[in-house]
């Protein structure tokens, strides 16, 4: 008993005391020192609205960072029908981490940001219990959420509406305005100058391929690409056609256009009767020199295969947009020994047409076939104008570069208010 | 009348084309609903003007047979097929298959026409090696360089190729995304400017020979 005692009073009862005083008083203190380190507090400087630049049916709530805004709290988007006013009732709209959702990872430029790039940002849109609808008022609220404590935020009311202009393209708007203003300026200018156009070997072997098929006695062949007129490479294989087709008529050339679809094959037949016109040659005009195949991809490329197979004509025009019929079109004409000129927008199919091709035409060329063709000056000027236009292009990319550079390195926002003007918002 | 041949339709193409420029712009439903609408309208035309090209492809195979020219009997071959299979299409009413079996416009489709098709996607392989042959012989400097640069990224893009060079996995890789990627995106950058030139012209009357030619 005496060893018990001294133990404990002697040895280990002197430290005994002290300690369990401490450890009392340390853990008396804990749950008051645990509570004030993970409190959270409700989202601050909540701003609910109509969401703008869109098509209607959503809200948008944007609310100021906190501190304390990390992986482990997260915030709740609460959503009722108006005038609801108890948070706790409210449908979840969306949950996220604390960190996540910020203005700056929207695409938003900066004529159209409410708050600053640091703030939260949540987009609320109908739900499985909820349906947002244009002109009904909702209360919006936001929670913040950590373990078992949920604090909520001031209820807000908005009602979404739809918008008649999306601000967020105003750049595209201006900058395609500017460059039909640009265009429309270097055409007067060509109309009052002389423009000069540098040379382009596939339009000027129109006429020798033309030419050679008069010689041989043989039909020349025109294709207008895959696509229907929706597409302006199938508007500007028919703007060349009636190039061709004039030359054809003043030779006195067949002339043979299968299409693949039939408002083009109409279109082109208009394009073509007219040229026989501007030639002098109605009488020459054949109406089933344009003639429809069918719309499937493969089963005309074996057709027109066979054309150049059975009549081998002299001359193979390839314009407009081609998908994988390219090569097999090419390759059995180039068996025949034509002469073959493709021009296409199809950058995919450009090594095709160059390896089996005598002449290509590559991109912007086959829209410049036309003023080429023609030098009117009407045409010649829209060349011109496109051509600054690309220089404004290069330069943007150029200073744009520099900018988003600067902007990364320095860490400075204004490069940001530049690059803005050129980005690509929806 | 030539208000109706000219003035009118380049009137309609103004009006619509700045309507269908400025739907871009306007997020609200009653643009979507426009243009909605104008696509079913197109798909509508699209349809009837199937008529026109079906009538073209009758009448040109007609005269064929009718003058007996070269290859006539593929004439037949066609108004056989296409009587054929529109004959199987009524019947079926349209569809593949009925009740699990296959119907005779669905055999028509998956024994006829997905095999011919494979078999002339197919002939694109030895397209592409005779194609290929003719251009890579190396006639000048500049098909010398597209020789080299072929054989690199073929190297590069196969494993074998990669284990036997190992640079060539890099080296094809600079080629196809530096090299290739910068050329293609100058080609797109001159496509749609002059994409959008033309489309300008159209729509302001300054390009008119999609209407027929002629200055009037």
């Amino acid at each position: 008993m005496r060893r018990e005692a001294d133990l404990v009073e002697g040895g280990w009862g002197r430290f005994a005391w002290p300690l369990l005083v401490m450890i009392f008083c340390v853990s008396s203190l804990q749950p008051p020192c645990t509570s004030a380190e993970t409190a959270i507090s409700a989202p601050q400087d909540i701003q609910v609205f109509d969401t703008p630049n869109d098509g209607g049916g959503s809200l948008t709530v944007q609310w100021a960072p906190t501190p304390g805004d990390g992986p482990d709290i997260r915030y709740q988007v609460l959503l009722a029908k108006a005038p609801a006013a108890d948070p706790a009732t409210f449908t979840i709209i969306a949950e996220f981490p604390a960190n996540t959702k910020y203005i700056k990872d929207t695409k938003t430029a900066w004529w159209t940001r409410k708050a600053e790039k640091t703030w939260h940002q949540a987009v609320i849109k109908s739900a499985k219990n909820i349906e947002v609808t244009d002109g009904t008022a909702y209360a919006v609220a936001l929670a913040a959420v950590q373990g078992d404590q949920r604090v909520f935020s001031p209820v807000s009311v908005a009602t979404p509406s739809p918008d008649w202009f999306n601000w967020n393209q105003l750049n595209n708007l201006i900058i395609a305005v500017s460059f039909c203003g640009l265009v429309f300026y270097t055409i007067s200018y060509a109309k009052r100058n002389e423009i000069f156009l540098r040379r382009i070997p596939g339009l000027d072997a129109v006429d020798e391929a033309i030419g050679r098929a008069t010689e041989l006695g043989k039909p020349i062949l025109y294709m207008t690409g895959a696509h229907d007129l929706h597409d302006p490479s199938t508007i500007a294989a028919a703007v060349i056609l009636g190039k061709v087709a004039k030359r054809a008529a003043l030779y006195e050339t067949e002339l043979m256009v299968p299409h693949r679809e039939p408002i083009t094959m109409a279109v082109c037949q208009e394009i073509t009767k007219q040229a026989y016109l501007e030639a002098g040659k109605p009488d020459l005009f054949k109406e089933d020199a344009n003639f429809f195949i069918t719309p499937d991809q493969f089963s005309y490329t074996a057709a027109v295969d066979g054309i150049m197979l059975r009549k081998k004509p002299a001359a193979n025009f390839f314009m407009g947009h081609y998908f994988a019929e390219s090569l097999l079109l090419t390759e059995t004409g180039a068996s025949t020994g034509a002469i073959q000129i493709a021009g296409t927008d199809a950058d995919h199919q450009l090594p095709f047409f160059v390896t089996t091709c005598d002449y290509t035409l590559i991109g912007e060329e086959l829209y410049a076939a036309s003023a080429y063709l023609s030098r009117e000056p009407v045409q010649v000027g829209t060349l011109r104008g496109q051509d600054i236009g690309k220089a404004v292009v290069l330069s943007a990319i150029a200073v744009g570069t520099v900018l988003a550079t600067v902007g990364v390195i320095t860490g400075a926002q204004w490069p940001q208010i530049v690059l803005d003007l050129f980005r690509d918002l929806k | 009348m030539i208000f109706l041949r000219r003035q009118l339709p380049l009137l309609i193409t103004m009006v619509t084309g700045l309507l269908f420029a400025a739907q871009y712009y306007v997020p609200h439903p009653a643009s979507e609903q426009m243009l909605t609408s104008a696509t079913k309208w197109l798909q509508i035309i699209g349809g009837f003007a199937l008529i026109l090209g079906v009538t073209s492809l009758f009448h040109q195979h007609a005269v064929k047979i009718g003058r007996k020219e070269a290859g006539w009997g593929y004439s037949l071959v066609l108004y056989a097929a296409m009587l054929g299979t529109i004959a199987a299409g009524l019947w079926a009413n349209g569809k593949e298959s009925l009740d699990g079996a296959m119907t005779a416009f669905g055999w028509v489709y998956n024994y006829m026409m997905v095999p011919l098709q494979g078999t002339m996607f197919a002939i694109l392989a030895f397209f592409i090696a005779s194609a290929a042959y003719r251009s890579f012989r190396a006639r000048s400097r500049e098909a010398a360089i597209l020789l080299v640069a072929a054989v690199i990224v073929m190297m590069g893009r196969v494993p074998l190729g990669e284990y036997l060079i190992p640079l060539s996995g890099d080296v094809s890789s600079w080629i196809l995304n530096v090299l290739n990627a910068s050329v293609r995106r100058a080609i797109l950058i001159g496509v749609s400017l002059g994409a959008i030139a033309l489309s300008f012209k159209i729509i302001f009357g300054v390009e008119r020979s999609y209407l027929g030619g002629g200055k009037e």
